[in-house]
């Protein structure tokens, strides 16, 4: 990848994930019925860091992962690679749902997400944590904490890891404002 | 992948694919709504011309579990019976609309016959005596769940027992086991091995005696009455005392060792103990898993990239 420009580094992504912590709990008053599930595959680490540092501000919650791949609207359209098995913690009924990815894009995953959740049982609510949100959505869907808004264009590729996050592309870059 | 007709047609890469495919189904199936939409508009139709219970109904169970359509042609009462050939069938249930066809033949290849008249997929739901894959796979998902291999069959030393010759179940697993890794070594008469069995890469003994103590997996196949009318075998009691899991040979096992059959079951010929009272039996979650390799057999023909544009057949054929 040419164009590989650095947006946040591996500090940033830490106090953004703090930060997202505080604010969960702030928003639920507390952690009664809060989980994290994480989808498959980018969300999961974030997740697991939300939990580890929601544990270490009150107290563990109980942390998963959800595989979407078979709840998706482009199945048939290209080839599908599912991540991990779907972990979901018990007793998701009437419990307060935090689904965790690394961007929020198109958001056509978080609503393949929706549905697999649903077949597990009924939340209280389901709430969306994203550490970049890139903006260019195709569905009415928005995040309830979000790491980093990061305007980009289309052709642009946004790659979230522990250690950061860059954007690359083949377009005229300069895509962040 | 458009067609699911053998082993060797698969490949490893493709073996290891569905395997790991399984996965996400079995957890799909131990779901509290065990169904998803991923084959929502898709149409399976099962074209049985043998008798068959489970491979049927797991087949169907499969695609239903992923949303698509099912339909059963039922030979019995089709209009074969009025002398409609095979291939006039599938193309008239092709033009109803049909995505994949589920074929089981008593004729070996019929299933790439099929696939000549179809723009559809097809998969082999056992062929003659030629080749059974959904089965293989589903041995090697239950093998792997059970030994904790998902890394390949590396060190595995598998015993398949009884009648190789005739049998699509242990032709598919032979290479499917042998792809993976695992030694294979099959206990046999000489009558009921297959002619061609210095081509494979298989040990032959045939004393079961001598290898059931250092076994991690027991294959008993299924001992066909009919084989005694073609003297094949002396009697279903020396069979017994040579090839069956008997009580004694079910002590000498290992304590690890996983016993497996693809059913249906003669309970005192080769099977001379109760299953559900060895430790080792994996015969019931053999079943189970038929319907997630079979879900994953059918996303990965059906969901899995673009279908490819048909092509026109020719048209000198209409008439």
């Amino acid at each position: 990848m040419k164009n590989d420009k650095q947006v946040l580094g591996p500090d940033d992504v830490r106090r953004a994930t703090t930060r997202m912590a505080h604010e969960i709990i702030e928003r639920n008053r507390g952690l009664d019925g809060v989980m994290l599930v994480g989808l498959q595959r980018g969300g999961v680490w974030l997740a697991e860091q939300l939990g580890a540092e929601i544990a270490r501000i009150e107290h563990p919650v109980p942390v998963g992962s959800v595989d979407a791949s078979l709840h998706r609207d482009d199945i048939g359209l290209r080839p599908v690679s599912p991540g991990s098995v779907s972990e979901i913690p018990d007793g998701i009924d009437g419990s307060v749902v935090v689904l965790v990815d690394d961007v929020l894009f198109t958001g056509r995953t978080v609503r393949a997400a929706l549905d697999a959740i649903g077949e597990y049982g009924r939340p209280r609510a389901v709430q969306l944590a994203v550490m970049v949100d890139r903006g260019h959505r195709e569905l009415p869907i928005r995040p309830d904490f979000v790491g980093k808004n990061l305007p980009t264009s289309l052709d642009e590729d946004v790659r979230v890891t522990i250690d950061g996050v860059a954007i690359s592309g083949t377009g005229m870059s300069g895509g962040s404002s | 992948m458009k067609h699911l007709r053998s082993i060797d047609e698969l490949g490893l890469d493709g073996l290891s694919r569905l395997l790991d495919l399984t996965e996400h189904m079995a957890e799909v199936n131990r779901r509290p709504n065990p169904k998803v939409p991923a084959l929502r508009g898709k149409t399976v139709c099962n074209v049985f011309f043998e008798d068959s219970t489970r491979t049927r109904l797991s087949f169907e169970t499969a695609a239903k579990r992923l949303s698509a359509d099912t339909m059963t042609f039922a030979v019995g009462s089709s209009s074969l019976n009025k002398g409609e050939s095979l291939r006039d069938t599938i193309e008239t249930i092709g033009a109803m609309g049909v995505d994949a066809f589920v074929v089981r033949h008593g004729s070996s290849g019929v299933p790439w016959q099929v696939s000549d008249w179809t723009s559809g997929s097809v998969v082999n739901a056992g062929d003659g005596w030629h080749e059974h894959p959904t089965q293989a796979l589903l041995d090697c998902f239950t093998i792997r769940t059970a030994l904790g291999r998902s890394d390949g069959f590396d060190g595995l030393h598998i015993a398949i027992v009884g009648d190789i010759k005739h049998s699509r179940v242990a032709r598919s697993d032979i290479a499917a086991f042998t792809a993976l890794g695992a030694a294979v070594t099959l206990v046999a008469p000489r009558t009921l091995l297959p002619p061609a069995v210095d081509d494979l890469d298989v040990t032959v003994v045939d004393d079961l005696d001598e290898v059931i103590a250092d076994i991690d997996v027991l294959y008993l196949l299924r001992m066909q009455r009919e084989r005694m009318r073609e003297a094949l075998v002396p009697s279903l009691r020396e069979y017994t005392s040579r090839f069956g899991l008997t009580p004694a040979r079910a002590r000498r096992l290992g304590e690890h060792a996983l016993v497996m059959h693809p059913g249906p079951m003669n309970r005192g010929v080769e099977m001379a103990v109760d299953p559900s009272e060895l430790p080792g039996s994996v015969i019931t979650q053999q079943v189970t898993n038929g319907i997630a390799v079979r879900m994953a057999v059918l996303f990965d023909l059906l969901g899995s990239g673009p279908r490819p544009p048909v092509e026109p057949r020719p048209e000198e054929e209409t008439s």
